[in-house]
């Protein structure tokens, strides 16, 4: 065949690829936005959910996810930045190093309900904290942290090695020019990866189902004492999250209006984690011309 | 291109009482990792004076600049032996403070580096760190930097857009300008104007004899008319040392080694 037969070909068959994988997230995303959005409604957003009757809505699961994200995140972002940092800027390659970068390679690749079991075992039995936001934010950390530890050491990584001798060159110490040179440049995929990170984090049920536990107690949203069993904000209440209710109305759910809380639920949760992504590119994009083009 | 025998060498030396010495390397040598990158060399460098060094490629020119202000301790597997004398202290020796040497030995790379900053936190970005807040002097020193690195005129309207935004031959004076906001004693070049056009060149080479009033300069180069334009002394590097070290006009009529002889009439480089 003739160079150009052959390269049309190419093309018109990587077309096609893509076009087939556009399809599929177009049709799910479809399907589950056209079942699930009526079923929205500021109602169904804020009321707690009912196991026997119809009308309940998703809202106790829905704060504890958003809940549940920023304890994660708050035990997980510095980590990351840490081990990240003495990864990229620090760490000399000997079998010490080699050693910490297999474990994160092999920890990213745990299958989440193994790392929800071992949560299980450990936080909830071993430490005692029970079916918990606490319990359920550590295995999401185990869950989240290789990769956020890996995204911080990208970024960093790809900043050029001119720009950390230009700051060293004019006497600046290893840390600070880390610090003010290459972790701002670096920001933007930092931020970028964070993001995408929480959005995971968000839709995750399994790591969950046996750490943070399946019921959402009722909350008084007037008590922010997080010491009361009631609060909101008390870290060592169960605390059924939004994918873990999809999952649970699906296997056992005997409201008479499982399947439309179901589809509702899954819903809200695609909107949220599509707003993620979303918002990943646009700070990152807002970031990245702040930074470079101020 | 010949062998050349590595013991026929001419370096010259200063006479103290006429000329003082900014800093002087005594048997410097550079390993990386088993491989010597550098055999022991000597060489004095005046005060207020422009000091090339020149060399082919691997040669080992930019590895003895770089060592200077101890650059190359940030690259894994590298040693350096043999004094540096500056001030009357060997600043090759563990317990001297890398940074605050630093702050005296200015360097301004290959490639433009500015940070993706602005242009005036470019150059007060330092300063501030070591403790200057006042706002002030420190507009000032922006401008007498930038004027120095002869960019002010071009970019005094617009000393707060990122200083990427700037063309490849203002972000090396930027650079430089950077360099000597510090206000350091000695301003080593590692081939500053090669990234950059003819016209570029030429104004950073007037920057750079504008300099030498008040900076030591030191300067590696891959071109020969600019080390013959604007320098006072010139090394030639060969394999690893200095062969030839002489005042630039000479080094340029009449060498005294032939390997310089040849690298300079264009022979092998």
């Amino acid at each position: 065949m003739a160079p150009k037969k052959v390269d049309k070909l190419a093309t018109g068959v990587l077309y096609v690829i893509a076009g087939v994988i556009v399809v599929i997230l177009a049709s799910l995303l479809g399907y589950i936005l056209f079942q699930g959005v009526p079923h929205i409604s500021w109602h169904f957003l804020t009321s707690p959910a009912k196991s026997f009757e119809a009308g309940g809505g998703i809202g106790i699961q829905l704060f504890n996810s958003f809940y549940l994200l920023l304890l994660a995140m708050v035990i997980s972002v510095p980590l990351a930045l840490g081990a990240g940092i003495y990864l990229a800027e620090y760490a000399k390659k000997n079998w010490l190093t080699d050693v910490i970068r297999t474990a994160i390679e092999i920890l990213s690749s745990l299958p989440s309900v193994v790392v929800g079991l071992f949560g299980f075992l450990v936080f909830v039995l071993q430490f005692k904290f029970g079916f918990s936001i606490l319990s359920g934010a550590l295995a999401l950390t185990m869950f989240n942290l290789p990769l956020l530890t890996r995204n911080v050491e990208d970024s960093l990584r790809a900043v050029s090695f001119t720009q950390r001798e230009a700051g060293l060159a004019l006497g600046l110490s290893r840390w600070e020019t880390v610090i003010h040179v290459i972790i701002p440049e670096a920001l933007p995929g930092i931020i970028t990866g964070m993001i995408l990170g929480a959005g995971r984090v968000f839709g995750e049920a399994a790591a969950l189902i046996y750490t943070a536990g399946q019921s959402a107690p009722a909350l008084d949203f007037g008590n922010w004492n997080p010491l009361n069993i009631a609060s909101p904000l008390n870290p060592f209440r169960p605390a059924e999250t939004l994918a873990v209710h999809i999952w649970k109305i699906n296997s056992e759910g005997i409201q008479p209006d499982a399947a439309a809380v179901s589809a509702g639920a899954s819903a809200v949760l695609i909107i949220a984690v599509l707003a993620f992504n979303l918002l990943a590119r646009y700070v990152g994009n807002r970031i990245y011309k702040k930074m470079t083009a101020a | 291109m010949d062998n050349y025998a590595l013991d026929d060498r001419y370096i010259k030396d200063f006479d103290r009482s006429e000329h003082e010495i900014a800093i002087e390397t005594q048997d410097l040598r550079v390993f990386y990792g088993a491989k010597e990158a550098i055999h022991g060399t000597s060489l004095p460098f005046e005060r207020f004076k422009i000091t090339a060094l020149i060399g082919a490629s691997g040669s080992g020119k930019s590895t003895f600049l770089r060592s200077l202000n101890r650059m190359n301790d940030t690259i894994e597997g590298t040693r350096v032996t043999g004094q540096i004398m500056y001030r009357d202290i060997d600043i090759n020796s563990a317990n001297v403070d890398v940074y605050e040497m630093r702050k005296h030995i200015g360097m301004v790379f290959q490639r433009p580096n500015p940070f993706a900053k602005s242009i005036y936190d470019n150059i007060t970005f330092a300063p501030r760190r070591f403790g200057e807040k006042r706002k002030a002097v420190l507009d000032e020193l922006v401008e007498t930097s930038l004027r120095q690195a002869a960019l002010w005129d071009q970019v005094k309207d617009d000393l707060h857009q990122s200083g990427l935004a700037l063309s490849g031959g203002q972000q090396q004076r930027l650079c430089i300008a950077r360099a000597i906001a510090m206000k350091p004693d000695i301003l080593l070049l590692d081939e500053p104007a090669s990234a950059l056009d003819p016209i570029s060149t030429s104004t950073v080479e007037d920057t750079l004899m504008a300099l030498k009033d008040q900076y030591t300069i030191i300067i590696v180069t891959h071109n020969m008319q600019q080390a013959a334009r604007i320098s006072d002394y010139t090394a030639f590097f060969y394999a690893g040392q200095a062969l030839e070290y002489d005042e630039t006009r000479k080094i340029f009529t009449r060498p005294k080694i032939k390997a310089t002889d040849d690298y300079v009439s264009g022979h092998f480089g």
